[in-house]
């Protein structure tokens, strides 16, 4: 097994603080202590793409040289730092004019970059680095009268497959279903949540995530999970204008899958930023006491 | 409506527009695209353009370089890769909208007042400037730059909720070796001038 040097980027230190808070104590619990990239970067998102090609390279160059430096595998537990950070990889590795000039900037700043570094997501280095085994050993809290739909969204499993199947990845319900919880297949599991349209654009960020939310009540589910910042919080915001606009009650928790995987590890719940929630979880922490213990 | 001719010419059309997105984009196949409308039918924003993905590849194709680069729609795209995944040819949709885009702010033909292209801007700005992104800061300018002051006072809600929930960062972020970033973003614009 790899070691792993751990890259928040942005969504995770704000918005999706509670996903940093799980990952780590998870991780932790696991026997993984997870160091932070020092002096990491943003990745650029959506947003530098669209501005400046070579600036974008740039930036995401140094958060790879950066890692390279450790020596370890980088861990990213954010679907758009995971996908950024491949697409510069492959870019800075293609051998092309305007990679060699990018490569050469980072060199003479004394960040040279060597290709000598993976980039990871948390789901696949638990399923296919500790495994599952390991997992199920850890698991003292009985959920299985919890029903979760598994939310994944775009850009963890597109443009490149390498983590699973573009349109229906199965690796996050694998894991979810280790850990003893009541796992229900979700055909919108890999739809569009708008991501950073949403907040901007109310009309199509309504009706995107009207579209997911209306599926996973439709399955009976008592919570959303997903290993994505950003759709997890256009998930949580969108709940209230939806139920106005479509009249339909559309409530429901979302989670992390690190949160849920504590919960089911018997972390106390304090620990795993459960309290972050937008959406109230009364029903929830209900259904959760009367499971009982393993 | 007003009665004029729909029909672009030959000679209208700009032959060096297909090539200049070829290569902004690295996508050599956008020529070769059957039409077949799968990436439209795949996109989720595809109702709310002004050109379907299909449409701007045949406009890329066919040198309409104005129409294109004045276009809402790659600043629609969400950048989900449904279509990229999907096209049976190959070709890099999502990558093609992206170079559309830069062309777009290069030119500065962009919808100046759409909040899309300005918050992308903005953010660019902010974190190539600090390394870091930061919400509140990339809220105002928004709000400021789109002159868009019902839309700030609507965020409101949620701006409390994610204060109440400790989700939001209200100081700047900045990385410690500001420095280096500069001078690795300096030496790429020279080169790519």
């Amino acid at each position: 097994m790899s070691e792993y040097i751990y890259y928040p980027g942005c969504s995770l230190k704000t918005s999706g603080r509670h996903y940093d808070e799980s990952i780590i104590t998870v991780f932790k619990e696991l026997g993984i202590e997870l160091k932070e990239l020092d002096d990491w970067n943003c990745c650029g998102a959506t947003a530098s793409p669209s501005v400046d090609e070579a600036k974008t390279s740039a930036i995401t160059g140094r958060v790879l040289a950066l890692a390279e430096k450790s020596g370890k595998d980088i861990l990213a537990p954010c679907a758009a730092c995971y996908m950024s950070l491949k697409k510069s990889k492959k870019f800075l590795e293609n051998g092309s004019q305007k990679a060699e000039k990018i490569l050469k900037a980072l060199e003479d700043a004394g960040l040279p970059y060597k290709a000598n570094v993976n980039v990871k997501h948390p789901v696949e280095i638990l399923t296919k680095e500790i495994g599952m085994g390991k997992i199920k050993a850890k698991v003292i809290r009985n959920l299985n009268n919890i029903k979760i739909v598994n939310y994944y969204g775009c850009q963890i499993v597109r443009p490149f497959t390498e983590f699973d199947d573009p349109d229906y990845p199965t690796q996050m319900d694998d894991l979810m279903d280790a850990l003893g919880l009541d796992v229900v297949d979700y055909s919108a599991k890999t739809k569009c949540c708008g991501g950073a349209l949403t907040a901007n654009l109310e009309e199509p960020g309504l009706r995107l995530n009207y579209i997911l939310l209306k599926e996973a009540k439709r399955k009976g589910a008592d919570a959303i999970v997903t290993l994505c910042p950003l759709c997890l919080f256009n998930l949580e915001i969108t709940q209230r204008k939806i139920t106005k606009k479509y009249k339909e009650e559309v409530k429901i928790p979302v989670f992390f899958f690190s949160q849920l995987m504590g919960l089911s590890m018997g972390i106390p719940k304090e620990d795993l930023g459960f309290s972050r929630s937008m959406i109230p979880l009364k029903k929830f922490w209900e259904k959760v006491e009367n499971g009982g213990s393993k | 409506m007003k009665i004029q001719e729909k029909v672009i010419n030959e000679e209208d059309m700009d032959r060096t527009f297909l090539n200049d997105i070829k290569e902004a984009s690295g996508s050599t196949e956008i020529d070769i695209c059957i039409q077949c409308g799968t990436c439209s039918s795949s996109c989720p924003m595809a109702v709310y353009m002004d050109y379907t993905p299909r449409q701007i590849i045949s406009m890329v194709k066919n040198g309409m370089r104005e129409n294109v680069l004045k276009s809402f729609t790659p600043w629609l795209c969400a950048s989900c890769y449904s279509c990229q995944v999907r096209c049976p040819m190959d070709i890099n949709i999502t990558d093609v909208m992206y170079a559309i885009k830069r062309k777009a702010v290069e030119k500065k033909t962009y919808p100046s007042r759409f909040a899309i292209p300005v918050m992308d801007k903005e953010m660019h700005k902010i974190l190539t400037h600090n390394g870091r992104s930061s919400e509140v800061l990339l809220m105002l300018k928004l709000f400021l730059k789109t002159r868009n002051l019902i839309g700030l006072i609507k965020m409101a809600p949620l701006g409390l909720n994610l204060f109440k929930t400790g989700r939001i960062g209200l100081k700047k972020e900045s990385i410690k070796n500001k420095k280096q970033l500069r001078q690795i973003l300096k030496a790429v614009k020279e080169e790519s001038q």
